[in-house]
Parts: structure tokens; sequence; C-alpha cells
């Protein structure tokens, strides 16, 4: 059964007919060819998936299309401003945060969403004190982050790109 | 992945209308449980009502008839929920065990009302090549005798060894949450230790609630005992896993004689499992590691295990007697 939704992708609105199934992963790659969101398990494991969903990071494998009409996608390939990369990607290339690179865009957006919840004052599992202002530890950025594998196992990168995007 | 119908409920009531009239139809909240369902076929529904962005309301204090209590909207994200700062600062438990569960993206996903309605994480559930009760009734149990590390050893069944997976409903069943849905008959008001069932030979229902019947708020009183609690998960790896045991605590001394104890364990059953002999037996005693494996022992008497699950005996005792020896330490402080 088809439905018509509306997406803003990257800037970009667009208005398609969906299949009800369709998710938000494969309306972007499969439909508007927007390919920076990566399949890797389709069931919520690896966090490849990940963009910024109305300013928030989130799977788009277990969320369908239809749901979401009307929202605000960015991807990692929005991030950037023209030429110039955003501090969390170019903060990727300083420290090869990356290896293959298949996890890299939602390893990115990620980033992106776990630095705004910091602002914001949310805790994590390893925060010792609930209603302090959380402190970005190693411990801290790697809690945060675990919903984001790298089957490549450039985590020690990732890390230390976190901690230059954090304090930039 | 069957073909569904999908609508949007403009009301609660049109939402249960909708779901309690066609016996192939669900809710959709997050869809982070329902969705991977989906394609898995474990859930093959005709129709999807989507009710994620019903005006449930948000996070609120009310006064209730028994004191003061925090109102929590069925459509509340598990992150906004955690970040409350009633919830961080009157309501540890449920932050802690909110932060322990799933990852930061599935957290603003995923539902107040579609956590407590998740499925059992059985690989065999999951599984439809396999035969189980919970999905299938009277097509037998795989875990039973297959892999079972995530297996009950309380109020399992001869039919289903399932475990719930819920943090989140491990927390509300120490702090008495109330859980509010409406039906065809209007609402009710059905208590945390009341939501869940044990599987007994009807496994395919996890709940006491009827088909189309909806989760609208959950309520948790705000009582001084919460304010001391905090929530332990025990999990194969450091993060972004499901429990094997857990424990959700909270505390009250009176010098280091226990004045009031919650204590509320998951992994260990098809529901949350409210540990309350344990609770009687550490009441009025002096708070100590002997006292604590005791009460345990005595909640864990009816315990059944086998080789997979034994380790959850040892885990659990030490689990629990770590978490009320670190409440009575913050105390003390
Ligand atoms: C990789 C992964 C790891 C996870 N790790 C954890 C973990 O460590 N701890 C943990 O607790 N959880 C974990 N989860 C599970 C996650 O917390 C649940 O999937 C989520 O909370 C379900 O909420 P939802 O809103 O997405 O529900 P949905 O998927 O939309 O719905 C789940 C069920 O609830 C029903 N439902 C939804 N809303 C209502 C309502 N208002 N009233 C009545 N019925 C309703 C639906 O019909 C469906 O049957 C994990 C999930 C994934 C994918
Ligand atoms: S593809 Fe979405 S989490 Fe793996
Ligand atoms: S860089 Fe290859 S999976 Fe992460």
């Amino acid at each position: 059964m088809d439905a018509s939704i509306r997406l803003t992708v990257d800037g970009t609105e667009h208005v398609l007919d969906v299949d009800t199934r369709t998710t938000l992963l494969d309306a972007l790659r499969e439909r508007l060819g927007v390919t920076s969101a990566k399949k890797g398990c389709d069931h919520g494991q690896c966090g490849s998936c990940t963009v910024l969903l109305d300013g928030r990071r989130h799977l788009t494998c277990l969320a369908l299309a239809v749901a979401y009409d009307g929202s605000e996608v960015v991807t990692a390939s929005g991030l950037a401003d023209g030429e110039d990369l955003h501090p969390v990607q170019q903060a990727f290339l300083d420290h090869d945060g990356y290896q293959c690179g298949y996890c890299t865009p939602g390893q990115v957006c990620s980033v992106v969403g776990m630095l705004d919840e910091v602002k914001q004052g949310h805790a994590s599992h390893v925060t010792e004190d609930l209603e302090a202002e959380p402190d970005l530890t190693d411990d801290e950025i790697r809690e945060r982050l675990s919903g984001n594998l790298c089957r490549c196992g450039a985590y020690r990168g990732i890390l230390a790109a976190t901690r230059q995007a954090a304090t930039s | 992945m069957r073909a569904a119908e999908y609508v949007r409920a403009s009301s609660a009531e049109e939402a249960v209308g909708l779901v309690a009239g066609n016996p192939d139809a669900a809710f959709l909240g997050g869809g982070t449980n329902l969705v991977d369902h989906l394609k898995l076929g474990v859930a093959r529904p005709d129709l999807l009502v989507d009710v994620r962005r019903l005006p449930f309301g948000g996070v609120e204090q009310q006064d209730g008839p028994d004191g003061p209590v925090l109102r929590i909207g069925a459509g509340v994200p598990n992150s906004d929920l955690a970040a409350d700062p009633v919830v961080r600062g009157r309501l540890p438990v449920l932050a802690r065990a909110l932060l322990a569960g799933a990852s930061g993206q599935i957290r603003h996903q995923a539902t107040t009302g579609g956590n407590l309605l998740q499925r059992t994480r059985c690989v065999y559930f999951q599984d439809v090549t396999t035969p189980c009760n919970k999905r299938e009734p009277g097509s037998g149990c795989s875990a039973a005798g297959g892999y079972g590390r995530y297996n009950a050893i309380l109020g399992a069944s001869e039919t289903c060894v399932a475990t719930h997976p819920s943090d989140l409903a491990v927390a509300l069943a120490a702090l008495d949450a109330v859980v509010v849905t409406l039906g065809t008959d209007g609402e009710r008001r059905v208590p945390m230790a009341d939501l869940h069932r044990l599987p007994e030979d009807a496994p395919e229902r996890d709940t006491t609630l009827a088909h189309g019947e909806l989760v609208t708020a959950v309520e948790v009183p705000l009582t001084d005992v919460a304010r001391r609690s905090t929530y332990t998960k025990v999990r194969d790896r450091a993060s972004y896993a499901f429990a094997l045991v857990s424990v959700a605590a909270a505390l009250d001394l009176d010098g280091d004689t226990v004045r009031e104890v919650r204590l509320a364990w998951g992994g260990v059953a098809h529901k949350p499992w409210r540990a309350r002999r344990a609770e009687e037996a550490l009441t009025g005693a002096v708070l100590d590691e002997a006292g604590i494996e005791a009460a345990v022992a005595a909640e864990l008497s009816d315990a059944v295990t086998d080789d997979q699950t034994a380790y959850k005996v040892p885990m659990l005792t030490g689990a629990t007697v770590q978490t009320l020896l670190d409440l009575a330490a913050e105390e003390t402080a």
C-alpha cells in the first residue's frame, strides 16, 4: 500500500510515494539516491544507518518512512558547508577515524548528535552524578558512542576525533 | 513482510477502536521493536496504527491521592525521560535503567509505552524457522533444550522460558508505578506488578492488557525512598547489550538498619521480578553482606536452573549485594 510523504533531506525537499513497508533508510538510498546513510545490519544493532532526524541522532533502518512524513533528515554528506567540512568530519580525517569507511557516515552523525546531547547536559550510563554537567571523559565518549560499531576497529581514531571535535 | 495499511491515529480513542476491532492490527510506537519484527516475520499485522505522535502529554509532576506522582505520557522518548530533571533528581533508578538500555540513537526513537510492551529477545522467538510457543502457540519451545543463556530461572513454565528484556520495566516495578491504559471499556489503572504476566500455559500473552488496549501514561509515585535508588545491569559487553541479570533497588536506612527497601530483578523471569520475599527479610534488619545473601537466597528458593542458567544465581546475588551496599555507602557519605 502506498502513501505520499514529504521529506527534507540535506536541505532539499522531496515528495515521494512509498510503500508503507519502506524504511527511511531504503527511502533515502533506493528512492532518493542518498547513499550516505549505510545499511549494515538493518536491525538496529550497528548504527551505520544513523542520520540526524529533526536535529537528533536517529537510526533509519527501524523507522518506517511513512511514519516520518514531514521530517527533516541530515545525513553525513549534508553536514559539510560546500567545500568546508564540518568540524566532526575534519576531526575524523585528522585522526584516521576510519579504515574502510563504511561505518563512518553513521559515526559522524552520531558524534554530532552526541555532542549536542552533552551540551544539553544529558547524562550517560557511566556518568557518576546524574545532576552535574557532564564531563566528556574517554569513558563517557566510549559509552555514548556504543551504538555505532566499527568492524575495522578504528575506535582509537574515532575516540581521538571525538575528543578534538568536542574541544574545537 | 506482509503488506500493511498505515494510519496515523488522530486520537487515543480512534487508535483503540481501530486496533481493538481488528485482530491483525497493531499499535506502532517508535517502531524499534515492531519494525524489526515486521522484517523478521515475527509480527504480521495488516494494519499499523501509529500512536507515537498522539497528545499523551510529556513528563509532569502531579498531586495524586497518596502524594505527588510523576506522570509520563506514553509517547515520551526514553532519552527525554532519562534527561528529565525530576527523574534525575528524585528517581535515579529510572534514569539509570533507561541509560543502561539500547543506544543513544535508539533511546531517541523508543517510547515509554513501546518499551514496556517490547517482546522477548529469545533467539527462537525471533527466528520464525524454529518452534516457539510464544510466537506460535502449540509449536513447542526450542529454548528449553537449546541456547539458554538468557532463559528464565523464576516463574517459567513447561511451555516457555523466555525473559522480559526491558530495563525500564524493572525500575518501574521497584517504584510501584501504575500504568494507565485506554481500552474499549474506558480507562484502567494497572499496577506495574500486574502488567506483565508469567507464561503459564499461555506464553503468547506477555501482559494482562487486552488486544487494542493502549498504554497512555505511566505514573510514578515520588516517594522519599526512591531518592536513594539505582540500577545495576550485568551484560556480556559493557554497553549496548541486553541484561543477563539486573537489579533495581531503593533503600532507606535508619543508622545501619533497613527502614525500607525496594528490590526488583530483570533477566530472571517472563516479567520484571519484584523480590518481595527478599524485601521482607531485609526490612528491620542490619544491612550487611550476609543478610543480603540470605535474603536473595530466600527469594531464589523456588528458582529452577540448568547448566546454562545456573550462573545467574551467583551473578544476581553478587549484583544485589553490591547494589545495596553501594546505596548504603551513598547514604552515609
Ligand atoms: C539493538 C537494540 C538494543 C536494545 N537494547 C535494549 C536494552 O538494553 N534494554 C532495553 O530495555 N531495551 C533495549 N532495546 C529495546 C528497545 O528499548 C525497545 O525496542 C523500545 O523501547 C520499544 O519502544 P518503541 O516505541 O520503539 O516500540 P514499538 O517497536 O513501536 O512497539 C513495541 C510493542 O509495543 C506495542 N506498543 C507501542 N506503543 C504502545 C502503546 N502506547 N500502548 C500499547 N502498546 C504499544 C507495539 O504494538 C509493539 O507490540 C533494544 C533494541 C534494539 C534494536
Ligand atoms: S543498519 Fe541500522 S542499525 Fe545497523
Ligand atoms: S571503518 Fe570499516 S567499519 Fe568502521
